[in-house]
């Protein structure tokens, strides 16, 4: 075997522009020239810091870790969309990413003509599209509206179209990240299947997802990435395993959101500590949660305290509020916002805790990623083979055979 | 598949046309020329009508206005042939150029997420202005016939195409110019609209360049290329000798506008998907 990506101390630097917009307005530019630049001292963040590996011909490599652990920004940096900082990597073939599959969409165009654009985006020639556009079409599942403008299709039938056409690309070395972080469990069996076939065919994959199973049956190898920098590489089992391990501070009782990033925050009434009821939880057990609040002195009312636990996908699975039950809240300090789930009936796996706080409309407080809620391996049944319990929810029920 | 499949990503350092990488990338060029062209007349009643319709409709405007109303000289042409033969060109640039200067900001989504060459994106926006032209033609053609404009023939063959040539020159260096600064600083939304806008009045669409009678005015119109390019397609009409000196000074004009845009979109193209 041969190495076909050499990765050479790769590292990425963004700037951080503080209390300003997205974007970039000609008068910041014009009044930077003017300040001294000692005094705007712009923030410097390292996305990914000194990253070296290489990745043999034919391997599947497995990249894992945190949200922001710099996994994305590697994936740009090898489908050359945005360059490295500093180092070089040597690639001995022609990378495609998946980076989100159905990039170039048009919603006006039809399904057919999306196929030949987006397949030329990826890189197929023309002749490679008519060539595999049947098989496309088959895969997809969509002929009947081959001719119906792409914003008449529903969302999971654009997304099938979209690893249709990515499915078939050939490159030597194939980048995804989160393809299977969407649509139907059919579906995602068949993305599976198809990315084993790619590999199994002798081509290199680089996987980047929080799906652990996923990565498990794909990958041999796995890297895991913290803070910009490789931490580990190696067995896909060890990797996974001692990523889990790290993870597990997360399980404490005490969370201190003090600190926690905010996806939005206008500072005055802010979430300050939760607490869980327990570390782990198994099927059917009580969930509980308290979060305690800190405040500017101001009088905060018409509170709505939002609570959303979404699984490894992202998809939403509890979203409690203390609106649902129409209750109106008031702030009053030192006194603390307590949800509990007298029974909670989910599939075993791992759920994230995300928070929202709005006084008066206000969004006051908004974060993402709190903490993670364990479920584990379990039923509320006290059926014995757990793993062949398949839905998301766990309801009690009732079965009789009719005389 | 192709020979040399080794290549080496690093930070950008040296300036590069990298005209063979645009090469292999032809046909996505193509690609996004056809879609643009496709989306473009979708879900209009009209459909392509609307490339004939606009400039059809300014020169009725216009010579009601200008060549009746205020009699504007024409050079001896029918006003209406005229004021079209400038429109013809005058829609490619004034089209071209908003649809380069914003192409970059509209398709950041893509830039974003997978590789290519970035040229191809202002590159396609101005080829879909110039597939317009081709269509307005045929009513260029049908308003020679109807006005019986006496045509040098070897003229205008040599001549329509060579001013849609520097047409095109002209509005690809100052489009990629504003799309790369339109990704930076989007002030230039702003800039861009009032800029054509500006711009028309500038140019001889309406108006010929005759009326200035001193050299040096005739050497400094030459300087805008697009001036340059309105009056050579009006040189099949106008039996005057034809002042290559100008045409020179226009050309070099459209080319180091062509040279700076092209340079400082490659400079820049490197971090569209970091700033976009």
């Amino acid at each position: 075997m041969s190495t076909i990506l050499e990765i050479h101390e790769i590292s990425k630097q963004y700037q951080l522009r503080h209390d300003r917009s997205g974007y970039l307005s000609l008068r910041d530019t014009i009044v930077d020239v003017f300040k001294n630049k000692s005094q705007d001292k712009k923030g410097e963040f390292w996305a990914l810091k000194d990253v070296n590996f290489e990745v043999e011909q034919g391997e599947s490599l497995g990249i894992i870790g945190r949200n922001g652990a710099g996994k994305s920004t590697l994936l740009k940096i090898l489908s050359r969309i945005t360059p490295p900082t500093k180092g070089y990597v040597r690639a001995r073939g022609r990378v495609a990413s998946l980076l989100e599959v159905g990039t170039g969409f048009h919603p006006e165009l039809s399904g057919r003509e999306n196929i030949f654009f987006n397949g030329s985006v990826l890189g197929l020639s023309k002749k490679e599209i008519t060539h595999k556009f049947d098989e496309i079409v088959d895969f997809a599942g969509t002929e009947t509206f081959l001719d119906t403008p792409l914003k008449h299709y529903s969302s999971g039938m654009k997304l099938r179209l979209a690893f249709a056409v990515a499915a078939h690309l050939e490159p030597e070395i194939l980048v995804i990240d989160e393809v299977l972080a969407v649509g139907d469990a059919e579906f995602q069996k068949k993305c599976l299947g198809k990315m084993d076939e790619v590999s199994k065919s002798g081509r290199t994959i680089l996987f980047v997802s929080h799906n652990m199973a996923a990565v498990r049956t794909l990958c041999t190898r796995a890297a895991l990435l913290d803070e910009g920098r490789l931490t580990m590489l190696g067995e896909t089992e060890k990797v996974i395993s001692h990523y889990l391990e790290s993870q597990e501070d997360q399980l404490a009782l005490v969370h201190d959101l003090k600190d926690l990033p905010r996806k939005q925050s206008a500072g005055g009434l802010r979430f300050k500590t939760l607490t869980f009821n327990q570390t782990e939880y198994l099927p059917g057990d009580t969930l509980s949660i308290r979060l305690d609040c800190s405040d500017d002195g101001q009088r905060y009312k018409n509170l709505s305290v939002e609570l959303l636990l979404s699984d490894d996908y992202g998809y939403p699975i509890i979203h409690l509020s203390n609106d649902f039950l129409n209750q109106q809240v008031h702030y009053k300090p030192e006194a603390a916002f307590v949800f509990t789930v007298p029974s909670l009936n989910v599939r075993p796996g791992r759920y994230h805790l995300r928070l929202f706080l709005r006084a008066n409309g206000q969004i006051e407080d908004w974060i993402h990623n709190v903490a993670t809620v364990q479920v584990n391996s379990g039923n509320i049944y006290n059926f014995t083979n757990s793993n062949r319990i398949r839905g998301l929810v766990q309801p009690e029920f009732e079965f009789v055979q009719t005389d | 598949m192709e020979q040399t499949n080794e290549y080496i990503i690093r930070p950008p350092s040296k300036f590069s046309l990298n005209l063979r990488e645009l090469w292999t990338y032809r046909e996505l060029f193509y690609f996004f020329t056809w879609r643009d062209i496709k989306v473009k007349y979708k879900q209009t009643v009209l459909g392509i009508l609307w490339a004939i319709l606009q400039p059809v409709m300014m020169m009725v405007v216009l010579t009601l206005v200008f060549g009746q109303a205020l009699g504007v000289s024409s050079d001896g042409m029918p006003y209406p042939v005229f004021v079209y033969s400038g429109l013809l060109l005058w829609n490619v640039f004034s089209s071209g150029l908003s649809g380069a200067a914003n192409s970059m900001v509209d398709n950041a989504e893509m830039i974003k997420k997978i590789y290519f060459p970035r040229l191809i994106i202002p590159m396609s926006a101005i080829l879909v202005a110039a597939f317009d032209f081709l269509i307005a033609l045929v009513v260029y053609i049908g308003l020679l016939i109807y006005f019986q404009q006496s045509v040098h023939i070897g003229k205008i063959l040599i001549f329509l195409p060579l001013s849609l040539l520097l047409t095109i020159i002209t509005t690809f260096g100052l489009g990629c110019l504003l799309a790369a600064f339109n990704v930076k600083y989007r002030d230039f939304r702003y800039i861009v609209p009032f800029l054509i806008q500006f711009l028309l009045f500038v140019n001889p669409v309406m108006y010929s360049t005759s009326i200035f009678k001193s050299d040096l005015a005739q050497y400094l119109i030459a300087l805008n290329p697009m001036a340059g390019a309105i009056n050579m397609s009006r040189f099949a009409f106008i039996d005057t000798p034809i002042q290559w000196d100008l045409i020179a000074i226009s050309t070099s004009s459209a080319l180091f506008l062509l040279v700076i845009g092209i340079y400082t979109f490659r400079k820049m193209e490197a971090y569209f998907a970091d700033i976009a």
